[in-house]
């Protein structure tokens, strides 16, 4: 029997649905509580910490003068362009952002630890807060942090020779500028950690809510300058991450560092409020862009100048660069782009740190190449998918101005199966009706590439210090026939051991549930990165395939020997290993057993059955076309989706069910990054959005049904045959949905530079247009 | 130190004797003293539904009341919907089936409110399914499977009461 490609209800749910799974805030039994005294200003020196009485409130209070053994987090680029900001764990003479930590306190329970954070006294002599694009490029700005004069953080810039030729001789040329607003990754549990400290060994065991253990774990070892065998890190049952919780943050180094200087166990579980400011935000960029089109609407050159704030200091690992150099080297997308200019600049402001959110710079850019091609169409009189057509790549495999190599994809064929499911022409005569009387219908779609498991090769080329990408397992089969896998990556609630079990199962004959899947915890598992960048069905279950044919091709020459047979003519199936043609058969389970207790016979075979695997490639790109259909109130300025459409390629399915899950919620990401979600600053760096009644994640009411339909293009470039998926559809959707509210407001002219479109923007585009 | 008072809550039907102080919260309380970690705690500002448990038979976001307040009621949290032999209440079920969770985090709160709502209309049309939905939040499946489990945790759970 095949499990890959079935949709089976995932193995992890029934733990979780009767609540018996462990989440880090489970953990905190008989631990002292610990709280952050948090900045209440966006840029100042710290004149003052005054502390509570201790006769009068019990507790400890650390600052960082307490913390003077304790080194920065530091992220590196070798790039020449790249400042070096360091980001200390508790504020030392600068504060830089509103919710900074500042200092540390550690009572009996947390409202006692609440109520001595508020009792310290932080005086700051504030100064003038930048959190815009415009404070900080000013002339003559003030710097955000003195490393980074002119407040550029990381720039990447490139020009093709003929970029200028293109332009000179171009038949049109469209230029735009868009915004997307600061959004966060907003994951339902917030971040917590519980440090433990083991008084017989002096090792501290930090369980804590977050994608990349095992890097978590180095990160704060380099930082308290301990060696990494005196620290455990363990990953529980992690409530949503979506790139938030792959960062080191300072708090998880003070709770280690707490729990080793009072020999105690110490929780600290974030609220919503600090959750929103002082993780980490996403988005907030700013890009303009040019292109230059021939009389049939192909696309000649791009040129765009593309700025990121990066917020107050740069995320490790993966380091500010990851937003602008990202947007740096993939803005041309899905599409052809002969000549491209690009300067992509981080900008550091008074702000939250930016750190990965789900697609990264991609909706951004994807909203940027979709608005182009839209605007080009209305330029040129063309209709909006035939211009896309002119422009898809359509000859594989591609290689792009920025020397990224696509490999085969279905970019123009899911982009017409799209357009066929969604009937444009019918929907046209709709659309006609609707303005008759007085309603307004839009569609729109969007067309991109999303790179995808991509290994060491990748982020070399970004020039990172710490190169991530490879993945790691182990694989056992124990004596009763049943296989462990443990995993250097590390889920965040996807499903991934599931579809890992699948794979193992069909690799090895066996049946999903005889596969047990141990991640998260650096005890227990083979070194590994994590969670991110729509890479562990790839990486992983690369690294999970190779080591499970490895335990397969040990089984087939065991079984071969005991029933006197070839090894290639054994077949591993249903738990059996059977010689082909032949009456002669073992179970699985009494294979692993002579291998385990009668190794003696085997000889060169070895004993046990245990293999490792590992698998580094260098990526694949996913696609996908998502149609919006919605319906406008100008009066109101009220978007409703009425319709959603989603035509992926992610290659093969491993699980459908879990497959369509990631796309459904990806997309109800990407519509509340169109609609609805924006981090708001005033002018002082005051957070203004820090409850979730004020920053409006969508429910029930807003997500309409997506419809979602597979194409299935086999790459050479994956060992599984799968490209990652996690990312796509908060990718796309942004970009359909706001093209659907342009096409269906056209009659008013109007065009839409800025997401979240809420209402207020809307009605505020509509009143430019027609003076009411 | 801060006073603390003696209360008794009846959880799942099992009766747990507690010390807190007035200001804790009742997801506080069924979480650190009655050791009853499945409700979750999500906002502690009652947007995001999490921590949703029934009080006599309705749905309460739990960070928003007292412990205090909740003695002389029965609670019921999502320790107690399957059976003690582990058999899964048929929202469990369906939830399951229909991928209707992905992090896990949210699930508990949705369970409780669409097992008392269910309780209270069991012939739930697919809009007031949805409105009833749009009370919590998920960040992970976009509601659609959330959608689909409680349809069919309604089909079969009326199928049960009819047969």
């Amino acid at each position: 029997m095949n499990w890959v490609g079935r949709r089976l209800p995932r193995l992890e749910d029934p733990t979780l649905l009767m609540g018996l799974g462990h989440f880090v805030s489970d953990l905190k039994q008989g631990a002292l509580a610990v709280k952050f005294v948090r900045s209440p200003v966006a840029a100042g020196v710290i004149t003052e910490i005054e502390r509570p009485d201790p006769a009068e409130m019990a507790g400890d209070v650390f600052t960082a003068a307490d913390l003077s053994d304790v080194g920065n987090i530091q992220a590196v680029l070798n790039r020449p362009d790249y400042r070096r900001v360091p980001h200390p764990v508790l504020a030392k003479e600068r504060v830089s952002f509103t919710g900074q930590p500042v200092a540390m306190v550690i009572a009996a329970t947390e409202a006692l630890a609440e109520d001595l954070a508020e009792s310290v006294f932080v005086d700051i002599d504030a100064e003038d807060a930048i959190t815009t694009f415009d404070e900080a490029l000013a002339e003559g700005a003030r710097a955000v942090h003195p490393e980074a004069p002119g407040n550029v953080m990381v720039e990447g810039r490139m020009r093709t020779e003929g970029v200028d030729a293109a332009f000179a001789s171009a038949a049109a040329v469209v230029s735009f500028d868009l915004k997307s607003g600061r959004q966060s990754a907003m994951p339902l549990e917030p971040r917590g950690g519980v440090a433990d400290y083991d008084r017989a060994s002096g090792r501290v065991t930090l369980h804590a809510s977050v994608q990349m253990p095992h890097m978590l774990r180095t990160g704060i070892a380099d930082v308290l300058g301990i060696p990494e065998s005196d620290l455990r890190v363990v990953a529980p049952e992690v409530g949503g991450g979506f790139g938030q919780k792959m960062s080191l943050f300072p708090e998880y180094i003070a709770l280690v560092w707490a729990a080793r200087r009072l020999k105690r166990k110490v929780a600290w579980i974030e609220d919503r409020r600090e959750n929103f400011l002082a993780s980490a935000h996403s988005r907030d960029q700013r890009f303009t862009i040019s292109g230059a089109f021939d009389g049939e609407g192909r696309l000649l050159a791009i040129d765009a100048d593309l700025l990121s704030n990066v917020g107050a200091f740069s995320c490790y690992p993966v380091s500010c660069g990851v937003e602008p150099l990202m947007a740096f080297a993939e803005l041309p997308g899905p599409y052809v782009v002969p000549e491209y200019g690009v300067r992509s600049r981080g900008v550091t402001t008074n702000t939250c740190m930016m750190a990965p959110y789900r697609g990264v710079a991609r909706p951004m850019l994807t909203f940027t190449m979709e608005q182009l091609m839209d605007r080009a169409a209305i330029q040129l009189g063309i209709d909006p998918v035939e211009i896309r057509r002119r422009n898809l790549i359509a000859a594989f495999p591609y290689r792009s101005p920025t020397g990224l190599v696509y490999d085969e994809g279905s970019y123009l064929e899911a982009m017409e199966a799209a357009v066929r499911i969604a009937d444009i022409p019918a929907f046209r005569v709709r659309q006609q009706q609707a303005r008759e009387q007085g309603r307004y219908l839009g569609i729109g779609l969007s067309v991109f590439a999303e790179r995808t498991g991509y290994g060491t090769s990748a982020y070399a080329a970004r020039k990172m210090e710490i190169v991530p990408g490879y993945e790691t397992v182990d694989c056992e089969m124990d004596p009763s026939g049943r296989v462990t896998l443990r995993i250097g990556s590390s889920p965040h609630g996807q499903g991934l051991k599931t579809a890992l079990a699948q794979l193992v199962a069909d690799r090895i004959g066996l049946a999903p549930e005889d596969v047990r899947v141990i991640s998260g915890d650096t005890d227990t598992t083979p070194y590994g990165w994590g969670t991110f960048a729509s890479r562990s069905m790839v990486i992983a279950g690369g690294a999970s395939h190779l080591a499970a044919d490895k335990i397969a091709t040990k089984l087939r020459s065991a079984a071969a020997q005991l029933l006197e047979v070839e090894s290639d003519t054994i077949e591993l199936k249903d738990g059996i290993a059977t010689a082909s043609g032949t009456n002669r058969s073992l179970r699985i389970g009494e294979l692993a057993r002579a291998m385990h207790h009668g190794s003696h016979q085997f000889g060169d075979l070895g004993g046990g059955l245990k293999e490792h695997g590992f698998y580094d490639p260098d990526g694949t790109f996913s696609n996908a076309c998502h149609i919006a259909v919605v319906e406008v109130d100008p009066d109101t300025g009220g978007v409703r989706i009425e319709r959603f459409i989603v035509v992926e390629d992610a290659g093969k399915l491993i699980n459908p069910l879990i497959v369509d899950g990631q796309i459904t919620g990806g997309v109800a990401q990407g519509i509340a990054n169109a609609l609805f979600e924006e981090l708001v600053y005033d002018e002082h760096g005051t957070l203004l959005t820090t409850s979730l009644a004020d920053y409006l994640p969508p429910t029930a009411m807003e997500i309409p049904t997506i419809e979602i339909h597979h194409m299935e293009t086999i790459s050479p470039e994956s060992v599984t045959q799968a490209k990652g998926v996690g990312e796509g559809g908060a990718i796309g959707a942004p970009a359909a949905v706001i093209s659907a509210i342009t096409d269906a407001l056209s009659p008013f002219g109007i065009a839409i530079d800025a997401m979240p479109a809420t209402p207020d923007r809307i009605r505020h585009v509509l009143r430019d247009a027609r003076g009411n | 130190m801060t006073e603390t008072r003696d209360i008794t809550l009846d959880v799942n039907g099992k009766r747990h004797a507690l010390s807190v102080e007035p200001r804790k919260n009742l997801a506080d309380a069924l979480r650190d003293d009655c050791g009853l970690t499945g409700t979750h705690v999500g906002c502690e500002h009652g947007v995001c539904g999490a921590c949703t448990v029934l009080v006599d038979g309705r749905a309460v976001r739990s960070c928003l009341m007292f412990a205090v307040q909740a003695e002389g009621t029965a609670i019921e949290t999502v320790e107690g919907l399957a059976s003690e032999d582990g058999e899964l209440h048929p929202l469990q079920q369906a939830f399951w089936d229909k991928h209707g969770l992905q992090c896990g985090f949210c699930t508990p709160g949705f369970l409780m409110l669409a097992v008392g709502a269910l309780r209270e209309n069991p012939e739930m049309t697919d809009v007031e399914i949805r409105e009833l939905v749009s009370s919590n939040l998920c960040r992970c499946t976009g509601y659609q499977n959330i959608l689909t489990a409680v349809r069919a945790a309604a089909d079969v759970m009326r199928a049960g009461t009819n047969g």
